[in-house]
This record gives C-alpha cells, sequence and structure tokens, in this order.
C-alpha cells in the first residue's frame, strides 16, 4: 500500500449536458509518478484540472463528490484556492509563457506570494532554472523576452516557473505533446529527477511515455475509471478488456468483450 | 485589398493635402507662441496659442479621466464576468449605444449638468463632457483587445496561485499594452478635435487657460470661428489651424506608438 497524497470521492463533472466524469473514485500516491492515461475526450485533462480547481473557470460546470488534497476537502467552501494552486505547479499542453523576461517569469510565483528580496528571488530563479535544465542556455540572457525562446525551452520555463512556488505536486497535462523528441526527453529525464521529492500527476496519450515514467497508472475511458494499479500491473495483467485493448493499440470502441482481443 | 488600401492612403493623404496647401502658408511662428490680440479674427496681429494648450489640457484631462474609468470597467467585464454573461452582454450593447451619441448631444447633456450643480461654462465642466463622450469609444476598443488575450495565459497565471487582480493588473495588462495605447490614442484623437461637445461646456476665450472654472479655447472651435469670418487671411489662418490639430495628433500617436516598443516587447504572440 502507499500513502495518497490526493484522493478522489465519487468525482462527477459534468459541462452543461456533457458529463466528463463519472463517479470516479481513486488515490494519487505522494512521491510517485502517476499517469493517467486513455483516448482522447475521455476526461483525463478535466480529472487533472480538477485537482488544482483550475475548472472552476469554465462555464457552465458542475461538480459533485470529493477531492481531498493532504487530506483536506478542496472544493471546501473555506478553501484559499490561490494557497490551493499554490501546492500544485501546472504544466500544460502548450507552454504558455507570461509576458514578461525570463527572469520575471520565474520570479512572478514568488512575487505573487509576497517575496520581496532580490536576493532570494536570484536565488529561487538559479536554482529552479537549473533544476529544469534550461540555466546553462539563459544565464546570459535572463532580461530579454520569454516569448523569444523555442517552444522546448518555454516548456522548461514553465516547469521552473512552476517549481518556484514550492509544490508539492506537479501536474502534467500532455507536458511533452507539442515539443520535439529531444525536448520531449529532457522533460521527461526531469520529472524522472524530480520525483524523489515531488508528487507527479501526468496526463499522456503517449502509451511508451506512460511506461518510461510511470509508477502508478490510472486508465479512464468516455469518463469513467476502468482500472487503477500500480503501472507493471495494468501494463502486464490488466484486469479490464478495455485497457488491455487499449494498451494493446487496438480499436477500443470495436472491443466488446476479452475474445475479441485475441481475434 | 489593394483598392481598399489605396482608397484608406488615398483619402488620408488627400486631406492631409489638401490642409496642408491652404493652411501651411498662413502659419508662422507667431499664431504658435501667441494669443489673440484684438481684431484677431479681423485679420490683425496674434494667434492660437489660447486653443493650442486649451486642447491639449482639455483633451489629456479627459482621457486620462475616461481612462480611470474605461479601465476598471473593461477589466471588469473581460476577468470578473463570464464570457457568456447576460451582464456583460447588455453593458457591451450599452456603451455601443453610448458610442452612437452624436457629440452635440453630449454638449448639451454636460450643459444641463453643469448648470444643474451651478457651474459655468468652464475647462472643468469641458473636461468632464469630453470625457463622458469618449468614455465608450475607449471602453469598447479596450474591451476588444482585452477579448483577445488567450484563455491559457489567464489560466497560467491563475494555476500559480494568482488572484484575479493579480491576474490582471501583471498578466492581461501587459500583454493588452499595445491594443490599450492605441484605444487610448484613438479615445483622445476624437476628444480633442470634437467641436460640439465643447461648444457650450467649454465655451471659448482669447486667454490662456488657467483654472479650471474658467472657460477655456479650443481647436476645433477656434478653427470654425476663424473660418466663419468673411476675411480670406482669417479663414487661411483657420487652414493653420487645422494643420496644428492634425500634427499634434500626428505627433502624440508617433511618440507613444514609440514609446509603446519598450513596454510591448515581452507581449507572447
Amino acid at each position: 500500500m502507499f500513502k495518497p497524497h490526493i484522493e478522489v470521492r465519487g468525482l462527477s463533472i459534468s459541462y452543461g449536458e456533457h458529463q466528463a466524469l463519472k463517479d470516479v473514485t481513486v488515490d494519487i500516491p505522494e512521491k510517485q509518478i502517476t499517469a493517467i492515461i486513455g483516448p482522447s475526450g475521455c476526461g483525463k485533462t478535466t480529472l487533472i484540472k480538477s485537482f488544482n480547481r483550475l475548472i472552476d473557470l469554465q462555464e457552465g460546470i458542475k461538480i459533485s463528490g470529493k477531492i481531498l488534497v493532504d487530506g483536506e476537502d478542496i472544493y471546501n467552501s473555506k478553501v484559499d484556492v490561490t494557497l490551493l494552486r499554490k501546492k500544485m505547479g501546472l504544466l500544460s499542453q502548450r507552454p504558455q509563457a507570461l509576458p514578461m523576461s525570463i527572469y520575471d517569469n520565474v520570479a512572478y510565483g514568488p512575487r505573487i506570494h509576497g517575496l520581496r528580496n532580490k536576493k532570494e528571488l536570484d536565488y529561487i530563479v538559479e536554482t529552479r532554472l537549473k533544476e529544469s535544465s534550461l540555466w546553462n542556455e539563459v544565464k546570459d540572457r535572463l532580461h530579454s523576452s520569454a516569448s523569444k525562446l523555442s517552444i522546448g525551452q518555454q516548456q522548461r520555463l514553465c516547469l521552473a516557473r512552476g517549481l518556484a512556488v514550492d509544490p508539492e505536486i506537479i501536474l502534467g497535462d500532455e507536458p511533452t505533446s507539442a515539443l520535439d523528441p529531444i525536448s520531449a526527453e529532457r522533460i521527461e529525464q526531469r520529472f524522472l529527477d524530480l520525483k524523489d521529492r515531488y508528487t507527479i500527476v501526468l496526463v499522456t496519450h503517449v502509451l511508451r511515455q506512460a511506461k518510461r515514467l510511470a509508477d502508478y497508472v490510472i486508465f479512464l475511458y468516455l469518463g469513467e475509471l476502468i482500472e487503477h494499479g500500480p503501472a507493471e500491473v495494468i501494463f502486464k495483467d490488466p484486469k479490464d478488456y478495455r485497457t488491455k485493448a487499449y494498451i494493446e493499440g487496438k480499436f477500443i470502441e470495436e472491443v466488446k468483450n476479452w475474445e475479441d482481443i485475441y481475434i | 485589398m489593394l483598392i481598399s488600401t489605396v482608397f484608406v492612403v488615398g483619402s488620408l493623404a488627400f486631406i492631409l493635402v489638401v490642409i496642408f496647401l491652404k493652411g501651411f502658408p498662413a502659419l508662422s511662428l507667431n499664431m504658435l507662441i501667441q494669443t489673440p490680440r484684438g481684431g484677431y479674427y479681423l485679420g490683425k496681429e496674434g494667434g492660437i496659442l489660447n486653443a493650442i494648450l486649451g486642447s491639449l489640457v482639455l483633451g489629456l484631462g479627459a482621457t486620462l479621466l475616461a481612462l480611470l474609468i474605461s479601465l476598471p470597467i473593461v477589466f471588469y467585464l473581460n476577468i470578473y464576468l463570464a464570457k457568456s454573461s447576460k451582464f456583460a452582454q447588455l453593458i457591451r450593447f450599452f456603451f455601443d449605444v453610448l458610442w452612437g451619441i452624436p457629440s452635440i448631444v453630449y454638449g448639451a447633456f454636460g450643459f444641463t449638468i453643469m448648470v444643474f450643480f451651478g457651474l459655468r461654462a468652464s475647462l472643468l465642466a469641458g473636461t468632464v463632457t469630453v470625457a463622458l463622450f469618449i468614455l465608450p469609444i475607449m471602453s469598447r476598443a479596450m474591451d476588444e483587445v482585452l477579448k483577445m488575450v488567450p484563455f491559457e495565459l489567464k489560466e497560467t497565471s491563475y494555476a500559480l496561485g494568482s488572484t484575479r487582480l493579480e491576474t490582471a493588473l501583471k498578466v492581461i495588462l501587459r500583454q493588452a499594452l499595445p491594443g490599450i495605447l492605441t484605444a487610448i490614442l484613438v479615445a483622445f484623437g476624437r476628444g480633442i478635435s470634437d467641436a460640439a461637445s465643447v461648444l457650450f461646456t467649454a465655451s471659448f476665450t482669447d486667454s490662456l487657460p488657467s483654472s479650471p472654472f474658467k472657460p477655456v479655447a479650443t481647436l476645433p472651435l477656434a478653427i470654425f470661428f476663424q473660418l466663419a469670418t468673411p476675411f480670406p487671411e482669417v479663414q487661411q489662418r483657420g487652414y493653420a489651424s487645422a494643420v496644428v490639430l492634425t500634427v499634434i495628433v500626428l505627433v502624440i500617436s508617433v511618440v507613444s506608438r514609440i514609446t509603446s516598443k519598450r513596454f510591448t516587447k515581452h507581449v507572447v504572440k
């Protein structure tokens, strides 16, 4: 057994008529890499964005059920959303630089959370950029525009910016999908280096990436949680035929039972 | 594409050429640095410094006042209200209606309010009226600019734990700054060059602007009074005044374009 960091209890989310998640109950283990896999439109992004309540920004959203982070119900009205979000760094599909310099991008989080001391900010910017292995490429132009970096560099900048607020959890919403293979590999390598210290949750549709990185796997299909468990179990010995079909690369819509897979 | 470009550039060039040809010969240094002396409108000595300074003070004041009202409104519309908010749509509709109201109506309205508060035609009354007149123009232009800011940018800022206010002031404002500056310029251009709204409210005077409670001269009215005289040399000065007004608007837009480059180098595409 593991120590859960995020506990999802009976979570259902719908956008207007469309139900994106149906009664999902699952635990996310602490200080491991959890991969959320499943075909497009299965609710992966919805699930990950509900962890830091970024889902609140969507219009016409209905949420029922509970999510506990560190044992605290985050949809409780007493929760300070800004503190919750500070606990989690988010990497989105396309890296989104803020309209400011490289330095200010990394320092943005610490600054809004009240840090003003120049020396401490310098230190944070340097260590976080080193952690995301971007420091050597940008150390001579920290005050030039972040939007001038390549997209791969921007994603590493986003990682540094996310780490700068001292999160406990790193959320990645297909963080390598817009990157070239080399940039993607660098990001993956960073995740492996960081998992001793952070709980990492990754949404991915690249199965090989999930196999390379994940300790724990959650498989969603059409908004339902089909199966979850340690990566080796899910990939070697799935209990549900739909999981099997998905990881074998079959058209999951056409598979109705175990027999279909072996034809 | 080509035809419309030619049409736009052509009409701008045509206006400038006509005004410059008619006005430039009458333009002199004295005209720029003197106030009207007795008999100026009959063709005697003097200048339009009163109107130049008056227009600048009134135009800048009105733009600043409109900006102070408009900036919070558009941020509220775009950051605090949801995209499909009925209330936001209603406010946008009202702005569009206000935009369509002729400036003479603003002038009449401003006059009524002014009288109600016991004010005389003055710099203050003129500034407030022009500010009301350019408010919808400025707000709707800024609103369109803020609508263009990518949703992901807001999301990124919120994900780092910023509040809406921090997101608005530290992220969205920077991203939208070039467009906001353009909106301010458009509004300033409309404000400084409008005659009808200041006709009753700011009135006219031959002396320099000295107090917010005294009447103030403006260039559009100076142009009007000079062109309305029967004397050809005074009419020429009217065109010269039009040159001055056009140059002021051009210089301000060019200068702010250049300075805005300094602030916009970080904008994310």
